[in-house]
């Protein structure tokens, strides 16, 4: 198995605050890779870590070897990275088919020329977007809302509406960042169902979330990070048997 | 077939070229026609601003400054240089396209009041140029423009030509010409939204980190769309230019960047008709504003707070939803 991601010694800190510290790990292709741990653990900012929109106070980061500390969000999304949010991030002033068009924005070839004057090549390749976006809204299930305004839309369907906008970028690895908050019991189910479908595609996955249930369930490999720190790594049987978790997250 | 048309993307184009040409036949006096194709010149320039503030979601408050730019140029190659005016026209907005991309890439990064306060600069620093040079530009005093003219065809307010048999005066066949502009204008500045493209653009107003997530590289889409309004504006500057034959370099100047910008706000951001509406409003409001001439900047101002807090969306989108709200509740069906 090769190394996609690889974490050393990662530290962020916001002034006083350590957020991140001293993080060490590596997921590997094709995994569903699940970090853990309570509210202002650390999660969603190594994810942002990860993910290019912050940069780490040390330490490094690659993706398939590569170094990539300080590389933008952009440049990071043509390396095959995508993501969701925990505060969703959905342009309210678009169609829900729109957003998820946006998302294929770097598989679009059209230039400012193609794109003033219409002409055939971007009326193809347009068609071509909107057809495999309607495809993915389905795959998400939230097919009925091609037409519908985004600012329309329930909470719900807004968060499948993400990960529809992630996966049209075809991604090789995808960060999502607590996509079953909000959701009752068979949109959770649904949501499970959806992530195992994306990492059979060979998507490699890497999950934070508070439902242990569909933590558990579903992860290759699990993180528990706690005040930035890593408290245990290890397969979902492994972590449900560590005293250390027990003490600190499971059991408190 | 009607149903077709109000769900075509070009249907208001189609009714802004019915009402662009209908008006001649209403009209007879030749100030009125003058009137009419600045309001045409100022429309064409603001859908291009448009681009930037309502799609975008960025700010401009020294657009005014490209479009003084625009014009200065043509004026000057083509009186003090006898450069064939089509091709001072294009070499301008060239020019003026890669000044907005060298000043842009750097201030398009700061945000909110900064922006505002960068651009600003950027506007009030070609308007000092433009007076200083009184050597080319005749500074304070203005320069007069030579009229526009296409291989030795020329086109001017007191002229006479015929077109399919009718026999026009100048300053109609000005009026033709600028109502055409405008049309293209507004196409081109549609195409583009309904683009890729455009999409990227507006994924930068509705949430930047979204833009990113997906690979937009926004500091490049950002200066892209600063550059397009700028040569919109340079464009247009020209046009204007040779058609009054007179320019000073208020039209490069702090109030008359304030004057676009409100266009924009009041008319209805991110809607083309809405804009063009407002640049017709702001453009008529100062011939019913006779006696308060010094205060027309402090109107303008007023008036731009006044439709930020009571309008956000503009006059125009403001006014069709409550239109289609009201269309949809009282024949029930989906809205
Ligand atoms: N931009 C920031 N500036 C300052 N402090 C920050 C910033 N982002 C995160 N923090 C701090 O870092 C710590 C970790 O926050 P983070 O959001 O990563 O936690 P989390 O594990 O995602 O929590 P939750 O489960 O509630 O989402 C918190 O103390 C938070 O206040
Ligand atoms: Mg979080």
């Amino acid at each position: 198995m090769t190394v996609m991601i690889d974490v050393k010694g990662l530290d962020k800190e916001f002034g006083g605050v350590h957020a991140i510290e001293g993080l060490e790990f590596s997921v590997e292709q094709g995994q569903i890779y699940s970090v853990i741990g309570p509210n202002g653990a650390g999660k969603t900012t190594l994810f942002n870590l990860i993910t290019g929109f912050y940069t780490p106070t040390r330490g490094e980061i690659t993706l398939n070897g590569e170094s990539v500390v300080g590389m933008d969000p952009n440049r990071l999304a043509e390396r095959g990275m995508c993501r969701t949010f925990q505060q969703m991030q959905i342009c309210m002033n678009m169609t829900a088919l729109e957003n998820v068009m946006l998302g294929r924005h770097l598989k679009i070839r059209s230039n400012l020329f193609t794109s003033m004057f219409r002409l055939p090549s971007l009326l193809r390749e347009e068609k071509a977007c909107r057809e495999r976006s309607k495809e993915l809204m389905a795959f998400v299930g939230c097919g009925e809302y091609i037409n519908t305004e985004a600012s329309a839309m329930s909470y719900g369907a807004l968060k499948r509406l993400e990960i529809a906008r992630a996966l049209a970028a075809d991604p090789k690895i995808l960060l999502l960042d607590e996509p079953a908050a909000g959701l009752n019991g068979t949109e959770t189910a649904e949501l499970e169902e959806l992530i195992r479908k994306v990492a059979e595609q060979g998507v490699t996955v890497m999950l934070v979330e508070h439902d242990m249930k569909l933590v558990m369930g579903i992860s290759d490999r699990l993180l528990v990070i706690n005040y930035g720190r890593k408290l245990a790594e290890g397969t979902p049987e492994e972590i449900r048997n560590n005293p250390d978790v027990i003490a600190a997250y499971l059991g408190g | 077939m009607f149903d077709r048309f109000l769900e075509w993307r070009m249907n208001y184009v189609l009714v802004l070229a019915i009402i662009v040409f209908v008006i001649p036949l209403l009209m007879e006096n030749p100030f009125y026609f003058d009137l009419a194709t600045q309001i045409l010149i100022i429309a064409a320039t603001v859908v291009g601003l448009n681009l930037l503030v309502g799609y975008a979601g960025q700010i401009s408050l020294g657009h005014a400054g490209f479009y003084g730019m625009g014009a200065y140029f043509s004026a000057v190659a083509t009186s003090a240089y006898n450069w064939p005016p089509l091709l001072a026209l294009i070499v301008a907005a060239a020019v003026v396209g890669l000044v907005a991309w060298v000043v842009g890439r750097p201030i398009l990064k700061l945000k909110g009041h900064y922006l505002s306060m960068a651009t600003l600069a950027v506007g009030f620093i070609i308007a000092i140029i433009i007076n200083n040079e009184s050597q080319l530009t005749g500074g304070p005093d203005g320069m007069v423009v030579p009229p526009f003219s296409l291989f030795g065809w020329e086109l001017s307010t007191f002229g006479l030509y015929s077109l399919l048999g009718l026999e026009i005066p100048g300053h109609v066949a000005w009026y033709l010409v600028a109502g055409v502009l405008l049309l293209v204008a507004v196409i081109i500045a549609q195409n583009l939204i309904d683009s890729p493209l455009g999409r990227a653009l507006r994924s930068i107003h509705g949430s930047e980190i979204a833009a990113r997530t997906v690979g937009v590289d926004t500091a490049r889409y950002k200066s892209m769309v600063f550059v397009i309004s700028a040569v919109y504006a340079s464009i247009m500057g020209s046009v204007f230019a040779h058609f009054t034959g007179f320019i000073t370099p208020a039209i490069a100047g702090f109030d008359y960047s304030i004057v676009l910008i409100t266009m924009v706000v009041l008319g209805g951001m991110a809607s083309p008709m809405g804009v063009i509406l407002g640049a017709v409003v702001l453009k008529l409001l100062p011939q019913f504003l006779a006696g308060f001439q010094e205060y027309e900047t402090a109107i303008f101002g007023f008036i731009l707070m006044a439709t930020m807090i009571f309008m956000p969306k503009g006059f125009y989108p403001t006014a069709m939803n409550a239109i289609r709200n009201k269309l949809g509740k009282s024949s029930g069906g989906k809205a």
